[in-house]
């Protein structure tokens, strides 16, 4: 369990929001998608502050996890898919063709809606990654193994059977093996795709702490129905409708004050 | 009570419906005959296969396995040549086969631009349905010239003086022959391996792939760590469906192997399998004749090597239950 015992709430929120935005770590600018002809976002600006949470909340095939799919170019694999516009990391436009991809995804790297396992066993699911991006010694790697489960809050409940095949593992320990896995290649950003919608109460809220602890080091977007873990996870909530992102702002200012109608209607339940 | 009589009942005034019951059991028995029936047709032909070749089997006992003599004026009949050319067919097949289907499937389902999978793979399905008599045509027609003239020269030059590999491509150069056979047999069997690969590479989930790109995997890493170890059993099962249909082949093969009885440590001798030596010499055998019971006798081997090879197979499978599989 992280250190952070107590459970974030909209108190917390208030806190954090009083401590402001950080600089942004990625800027989206004038981004749109398509899925061949039909255009799934339209002329998204965004800034994601450094080493702090973004939320996207939005009903149902607003475009967001689409947003998240464009940092970290993963719609590249399917043809018929394409963004247009920038989107700024370190000042290079990473959605300009010539990126290398594997550079870039060991920069940003993505936890899924499901756990996904690699079918292997827990040392070599986190192993596998490293190995992709540098050549660590032996010792370097067990360190390196032992770090990111314990920043997953996994390594108590695995450290006596590391060898043991990953799929074993209940699908909350799955998941934070995920983030284990992708922390492990200490990437800049981390993209959460609704995270905890395949699992229990319990193991959200092992989720929502270490999410909440990972952003001391990581730059975080998470993608959410869950207008509650929004509000306990998020220091800044961008709200997506239709391809469009409706309203930005700090997680107090939307949750307590939004300016736009829909933000409204949507985070009160009216629709969505 | 009531409502147990109400359901007496309802189950009286059923059964002018339920005329269906008889018709149940009608087909029940009808499927279970189905099913039973394969048990039987595949026991019927072990035995027969086996009690025809018992003449044989008494004759030379193990050593039927062990001799190279298959002469019918002394009356002495070996298996050892035809199970020699057969497997070794088959697996060099496999060598040149797999690697290919490999390819093309990882081509087709990782690499294709969309247009261009679907005439990819129907051209696939097509080649698995061309009649092995055309292949042994072909084969006898186009391969056998070509490989008398210019490849078997070239490679007995360029690898005959080898040490140790050079036995392999030793002898005269006629075009017929083991490796012809296997070449042509790695030809029909390929179509096999590479739609039932492409089938389960497929299969993978995409989310699968996609964690896998997600910390930074190449095209290639993301095959070999997660499709290949997710499909790792359909992928084998396709190889032994593979390999199933080279041991048994015989047109195809009878054309080009070069039908001499006779083990030759060279690739591109002649030699026979147990399917060519039975479709050549089976016309040519008198019933109740010695010859014929070695053939069936050999048919009989032919048909333990095939179910060893499944039980390898599903063996080796069951090692290691399939990855994922609870996910």
């Amino acid at each position: 369990m992280p250190e952070t015992g107590t459970r974030p709430t909209i108190g917390a929120l208030e806190a954090r929001a009083s401590a402001g935005l950080n600089a942004p770590r990625i800027s989206i600018r004038n981004l749109d998608f398509y899925y061949g002809a039909n255009k799934a976002l339209k002329a998204i600006n965004l800034d994601l502050p450094d080493r702090q949470v973004t939320g996207m909340i939005g009903p149902s095939g607003c475009g967001k996890s689409t947003l998240l799919r464009c940092l970290n170019r993963m719609y590249d694999l399917y043809p018929g898919q394409r963004a247009v516009g920038e989107v700024l990391m370190d000042g290079e436009n990473i959605i300009a063709p010539g990126v290398d991809l594997n550079n870039l995804r060991s920069r940003v790297g993505m936890v899924f809606q499901k756990p996904t396992p690699f079918p292997m066993t827990i040392h070599e699911n986190i192993t596998f990654g490293v190995k992709l991006h540098e050549r660590p010694s032996k010792a370097e790697m067990e360190e390196r193994v032992e770090w990111s489960l314990t920043r997953a809050a996994l390594w108590d409940e695995v450290k006596d059977r590391l060898n043991t095949s990953a799929t074993g593992l209940s699908g909350g320990q799955q998941q934070r093996l995920c983030i284990a896995r992708t922390i492990a290649v200490r990437p800049e950003v981390i993209l959460f795709d609704e995270p905890t919608s395949a699992l229990d109460p319990i193991s959200t809220l092992k989720i929502e702490e270490l999410i909440d602890e990972l952003k001391r080091d990581f730059t975080i977007a998470i993608v959410t129905h869950n207008m509650q873990q929004a509000a306990r996870c998020a220091d800044q909530v961008a709200f997506f409708y239709l391809g469009e992102m409706v309203e930005v702002g700090s997680a107090t200012q939307m949750f307590t004050a939004p300016r736009e109608r829909r933000t409204q209607e949507y985070i009160t339940g009216r629709f969505g | 009570m009531s409502q147990t009589a109400a359901a007496a009942r309802t189950d009286t005034a059923r059964t002018g419906a339920r005329h269906g019951s008889l018709g149940d059991s009608i087909f029940a028995a009808l499927a279970t005959g189905a099913g039973v029936f394969v048990l039987v047709l595949l026991g019927a032909i072990i035995v027969s296969l086996f009690i025809g070749g018992l003449p044989s089997f008494r004759a030379f006992g193990l050593g039927f396995l062990a001799t190279s003599d298959w002469d019918p004026v002394q009356q002495i009949f070996g298996a050892m040549v035809p199970i020699y050319g057969t497997i070794v067919t088959s697996i060099l097949a496999l060598l040149m086969a797999v690697p290919i289907a490999f390819g093309t499937a990882f081509y087709l389902t990782e690499l294709a631009p969309g247009w261009f999978r679907r005439p990819v793979g129907i051209a696939i399905e097509l080649l698995a349905a061309v009649p092995s008599i055309i292949y042994g045509m072909w084969g006898f027609f186009v391969i056998v010239p070509i490989m008398a003239d210019p490849i078997e020269p070239f490679l007995i030059d360029q690898f005959g003086d080898l040490p140790v590999i050079g036995a392999l491509f030793q002898g005269p150069a006629f075009g017929t022959g083991i490796f012809t056979a296997s070449l042509i047999l790695a030809i029909m069997v390929l179509p096999f391996i590479a739609a039932t690969m492409r089938d389960v590479f497929l299969t993978v989930p995409a989310v699968y792939k996609e964690s896998a790109y997600g910390v930074g995997c190449t095209t290639w890493e993301v095959m070999r760590s997660i499709v290949i170890p997710y499909t790792r059993v359909s992928v084998v099962g396709g190889i032994m469906l593979g390999l199933g249909r080279a041991l048994g082949e015989t047109m195809a093969v009878t054309f080009v192997i070069g039908n001499t009885n006779r083990i030759s440590s060279s690739l591109f001798g002649p030699g026979n399998t147990i399917a060519s030596i039975v479709a050549l010499e089976f016309p040519e055998s008198a019933a109740g004749s010695l010859k014929l019971s070695s053939l069936l006798a050999l048919g009989f081997i032919l048909f333990v090597i095939s179910f060893i090879v499944l039980a390898i197979s599903r063996l080796l499978l069951r090692q290691k239950p399939m990855p994922g599989a609870k996910a």
